[in-house]
């Protein structure tokens, strides 16, 4: 289980707390930290929670069975949600367009059902996975994180899925397992954004975790978000979900996961690796060679209120991840 | 000649109006909330896309009236690069206000270390200086040496043209479009290629006469 942080990370305890206490507590909260934090914790102890003004879709029969016993809030942030509407319209998917606008626009036409994923390299158990059998032997957990862009702006998103250490567990690593290498489906028939002729990325798209970093605890394998099935746009079926990194490692619509022995390729650091490292952590004191990452604009903002903030080292999980690369220089290994 | 001159006022206003409506299109939708969840971004994007559309529609004038000897051409030239030049201020004022809120330090250090901030900063100066002496007054006063400072808008389009490529994330599509427009609009200036523009241009006046 994870480390108890007493600020920005919580863990819920709607399962173990008897309602009323829950209750008399929440009260409490609200009536002294205001709303913002109020939006941020346990609301209902089964029944799942609410979220404003979300689409709602059904998924496939084992994701709503899996859905019902979920383990609700079970890493929550202080940081209010981004509203659902801001979360699915305004993604960085290059598989469906360079515009934030593409992939709501386009992503539609993605065939999610049915889903293979493969998993191969140094395992005991490699072979083609259908997406439930990879999925269904974890209880759902859901987590509330933030997620910084590498373009310098930040989204707050509860998302729904399982801990990526157990699938890499169940596939049975080797001793020669030293990362973890992952793929996105590569169709232009169904991602438009790959047919580009001018694109710049060499498709399929590619990311990857050292080994450590994949197993741990953080490290987070998405299916669904704001209570529901992944809508395309956001990496549907199967998405990865790293908080402390930068959003661009956080692979979407997975087909492919690999353990290697040595640093895989990733899509960023081939096309420009003096802006993109391997590991891109979020680090307010290394910039983009383009902009500054010492600041972030929270979204939504307004013309009024540009919501600029600053921007904390791993994202503000530094309590958390920082100890998986003590003694290296972050300015080096950016 | 009365009836004449009232025609190209309502051109001039004609276009003025059509460089005015983006603008109000782009306020219309933030106040109403359909520009997504950074407005801000929203209009320093189209702000910047839109002056380079005004930057290529005004280096087209001079190629379209020797090919049509048509004198509207020509009357909204002036008015068309000031369009350009207030996209970018404006442009400026998003960046300055949306991007950066305000944050001077981070200004300073955009300046010195992004050259993309420093290429784009550098083709408004020029726009600036090219803005103000474009009235009667500076034109005469200048003479001669009007018409060469005013080539820099050449240059203006080679650095706006580089500010957008800096920027270019992972798909350089829309930038090629822009970048063959410019590509175009220059060959149509080599002498030889413009005098056989003229002569086309004046065919074609006779073939209609």
């Amino acid at each position: 289980m994870l480390i108890r942080s007493r600020h920005r990370l919580s863990l819920g305890e709607n399962d173990v707390t008897p309602e009323s206490i829950y209750l008399s507590r929440r009260k409490f909260m609200s009536g002294v930290v205001g709303l913002g934090l109020a939006a941020s914790l346990p609301r209902a102890a089964l029944a799942g929670p609410d979220y404003e003004d979300v689409t709602k879709a059904k998924g496939p029969e084992w994701f709503e069975a899996q859905l019902a016993d979920t383990r609700w809030n079970a890493i929550t942030a202080e940081d209010k949600v981004t509203p659902f509407d801001d979360a699915t319209h305004y993604n960085n998917f290059y598989e469906f367009g360079s515009d934030k606008s593409d992939p709501a626009r386009y992503a539609g036409q993605l065939k999610t059902v049915p889903w293979t994923v493969a998993v191969d390299g140094e395992v005991g158990k490699p072979g083609q996975y259908a997406l439930e059998d990879l999925i269904t032997p974890s209880r759902f957990e859901e987590r509330i994180y933030r997620l910084r862009c590498v373009e310098a702006w930040s989204m707050v998103i509860p998302w729904l899925g399982i801990p990526l250490a157990d699938v890499i567990k169940r596939a049975e690593p080797t001793g020669k397992a030293k990362y973890v290498r992952f793929e996105t489906l590569e169709d232009p028939k169904q991602m438009p954004g790959q047919a580009s002729r001018f694109g710049l990325i060499d498709w399929p798209y590619r990311e990857g975790l050292r080994m450590d970093e994949a197993m741990h605890p953080l490290a987070f394998l998405a299916v669904g978000m704001y209570g529901r099935v992944l809508p395309n746009q956001n990496g549907a079926p199967l998405r990865l979900v790293v908080p402390w990194k930068y959003g661009f490692k956080s692979i979407k619509s997975i087909v492919r996961v690999s353990l290697v022995e040595s640093q895989p390729e990733t899509s960023w650091h081939m096309l420009a690796p003096n802006e993109y490292g391997f590991y891109a952590n979020v680090n307010p004191e290394v910039d983009h060679p383009r902009w500054s990452q010492a600041t972030e604009r929270r979204l939504p903002n307004s013309l009024f209120n540009p919501n600029v903030i600053d921007t904390l080292p791993f994202n503000g999980y530094a309590e958390e991840v920082a100890g998986l690369y003590q003694g290296m220089d972050l300015r080096k290994f950016y | 000649m009365a009836g004449q001159s009232r025609h190209i006022l309502a051109w001039r206003l004609l276009v003025f109006v059509a460089a005015l409506a983006p603008i109000l299109w782009w306020s219309y939708h933030v106040a109403i909330g359909a520009a997504g969840p950074e407005p801000g971004r929203y209009l320093l994007l189209n702000l910047g896309q839109g002056a380079l559309i005004l930057l290529l529609c005004t280096l087209s004038l001079t190629p379209l009236t020797r090919l049509t000897r048509w004198k509207g051409f020509s009357v909204i030239r002036r008015q068309l690069g000031l369009w350009t030049f207030g996209y970018g201020v404006l442009h400026l004022l998003c960046y300055l206000l949306f991007i950066l809120g305000l944050n001077w330090t981070a200004l300073g250090e955009d300046l010195q270390k992004r050259p993309y901030i420093i290429v784009g900063a550098l083709a408004l100066l020029i726009l600036l200086a090219l803005a103000v002496t474009s009235n009667r007054y500076a034109m005469r006063k200048l003479g001669k040496r009007w018409k060469p400072l005013h080539k820099a808008v050449y240059l203006v389009l080679a650095l706006v043209l580089l500010h957008f490529l800096w920027i270019v994330r992972a798909d350089l599509t829309e930038w090629s479009v822009y970048a063959a427009v410019a590509l175009a609009l220059m060959l149509l200036r080599i002498p030889t290629v413009a005098r056989r523009l003229s002569r086309l241009g004046g065919q074609m006046r006779h073939v209609r006469a």
